[in-house]
């Protein structure tokens, strides 16, 4: 279970957070929707730990990671898998390398096993025969999945995805949605997802959670979400220009 | 009055700045010992590292090193030949090398070629968020990233400095005795009796310092990068600046503790 409790944040003046509270259910796959620019990556390093929040509290299973010294930190984020919105590649490493990073750091494994664990987590993701290509040779679709092959490399127990369809072409996308989708079914992990994409969201997920103005305003189930009456979201759904949400 | 307390204002921030950033460096310092010695030994990141900044500077270090030695030898014989002393060529060269110009200018050429190179490599991978990578998947940034090259900047300044100061010598030798016609028997005599072991030995301790120095401050404006390309360029641009004044200012103590 993660829960975000009254979480402020802001970078100079800029209030990105504002006494956000969100409980997310172990287990199911949360999808987080809302505005470009509106601060949902910035949640997402709020949960790994990667920010700290001005105030409040990220509980990770009873745990407040926001006071947890640096060895206890990272125990914890053993637990976690994050694919970043720009993949976040180690440049100077091949794509093997940059797979098997957490597999070296983390779990004893034989030389043979890695090779093996890394072809499969790359076939997993559409990708085969490019494990001795740099990041820099690839395209930014390719990037991304090679970040998902690392994000679940380790098969963590809570994955967290920044936008992890964005610029794949659709048959790619509906491919990504289903190793989302199989991730958590066979590993009965958390899946943290940020999309734009709203086919793929009422699809894949269990539960969405509307991030507006600094604090979640909707949180409930597909259905219910759908049904809502609340203005930002009917406007958001619908992607229309008219509407609380305000284009400049 | 007013633009002289604007100056003297001036003045005041950036010694300020100065001292707080050392601060900082300091405490990075103390991290990178905290993790240098927690196991395991990321022995072929620090290998890497030690080919980046040893092997591939040794270019730069032979020629600086040669020619400096040439041009003091040539400076030398002018101003000793008044007192018709120049014989002691020989020995203004080598101590010179040894002492202070073999680890200061060295540390310089490194600063320039590897320094700036970690600043701009760190500063990168922070900015594209790589380092965030490396926390997220519970690897230490500091141990990964800055232990090998603070590690590779200790080890390899000495050496290439003793590659430097063997440069200076030779170039001084055939300065003064090729072209100026200084007997060479003379020439290396005076070496030998006037130059002591201690004062390689402390040019050596200076350039582990300074290699310390490059390495940590390099790392230091990488790591701290914000904001995107430009960002990077300045960081790069400072850690050669803070670098290079912070290696003549601790030269110059360092020589009054030494010497
Ligand atoms: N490290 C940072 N320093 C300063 N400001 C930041 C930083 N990270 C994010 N911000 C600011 O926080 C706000 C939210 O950014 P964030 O990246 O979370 O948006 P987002 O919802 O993920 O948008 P998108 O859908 O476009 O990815 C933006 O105004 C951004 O400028
Ligand atoms: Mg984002």
């Amino acid at each position: 279970m993660i829960e975000l409790i009254d979480i402020h944040k802001s970078f100079k003046k800029n209030k990105v957070l504002n006494g956000l509270n969100l409980k997310i259910d172990s287990g199911l796959i949360t999808v987080i929707i809302g505005r470009s620019g509106g601060g949902k990556s910035v949640l997402l390093k709020h949960i790994i730990g990667l920010l700290k929040p001005d105030r409040g509290r990220v509980l990770i299973d009873d745990t407040d990671i926001t006071r947890l010294n640096d060895r206890d930190l990272n125990t914890i984020r053993k637990k976690f898998g994050m694919l970043f919105q720009e993949a976040a590649l180690f440049d100077s490493m091949t794509v093997k390398e940059n797979v098997a990073f957490p597999l070296r750091e983390h779990a004893k494994m034989s030389e043979v096993e890695i090779s093996r664990v890394v072809a499969e987590k790359l076939k997993s993701v559409g990708l085969t025969g490019i494990e001795d290509k740099m990041p820099s040779e690839l395209s930014g679709g390719m990037r991304k999945r090679v970040g998902l092959a690392r994000a679940i490399a380790l098969q963590p127990e809570i994955v967290l995805f920044d936008e992890p369809t964005t610029g794949l072409d659709p048959v790619m996308t509906e491919a990504i949605n289903q190793l989302i989708v199989d991730t958590q079914k066979n590993l009965n992990a958390t899946c943290v997802v940020i999309s734009h994409d709203l086919e793929s969201i009422f699809k894949i997920s269990h539960k969405i959670a509307m991030l507006y103005d600094g604090d979640i305003i909707e949180y409930g189930t597909p259905d219910e979400i759908r049904a809502s009456k609340n203005p930002v979201i009917e406007q958001f759904l619908s992607g229309s220009i008219e509407g609380p949400i305000k284009i400049i | 009055m007013n633009r002289a307390a604007v100056a003297i204002d001036q003045l005041g921030r950036t010694v300020l700045e100065y001292v707080e950033e050392m601060g900082k460096i300091a405490l990075l310092f103390l991290s990178v010992l905290r993790w240098m010695f927690q196991p395991p030994l990321k022995s072929h990141l620090i290998f890497k590292q030690m080919e980046f900044v040893g092997n591939k500077s040794i270019f730069v270090v032979v020629l600086t090193g040669a020619f400096t030695g040439m041009v003091m030898a040539l400076q030398g014989y002018y101003g000793f030949k008044m007192f018709s002393a120049e014989s002691m060529v020989g020995s203004v060269v080598a101590l010179g090398m040894t002492r202070e110009l073999g680890p200061v200018l060295t540390s310089l050429m490194v600063t320039a070629r590897a320094g700036s190179a970690m600043a701009a490599e760190l500063g990168t991978m922070r900015v594209t968020e790589q380092i965030d990578a490396l926390s997220v998947m519970a690897a230490n940034p500091v141990k990964h990233l800055i232990v090998p090259r603070v590690i590779a900047g200790v080890l390899m300044l000495p050496l290439l400095t003793v590659v430097s100061d063997f440069m200076g010598i030779l170039g001084g030798y055939f300065v003064g005795v090729h072209l100026l016609h200084i007997n060479s028997g003379i020439f290396v005599k005076n070496i030998t009796t006037i130059v002591d072991l201690d004062d390689l030995y402390n040019g050596l301790v200076k350039a582990a310092v300074f290699g310390l120095i490059l390495s940590l401050i390099g790392c230091y404006k990488g790591f701290n990068t914000r904001g995107g390309a430009e960002g990077v360029g300045k960081a790069t641009t400072e850690a050669v600046v803070l670098s290079s004044i912070t290696i003549l200012i601790s030269d110059y103590f360092l020589t009054a503790i030494m010497f």
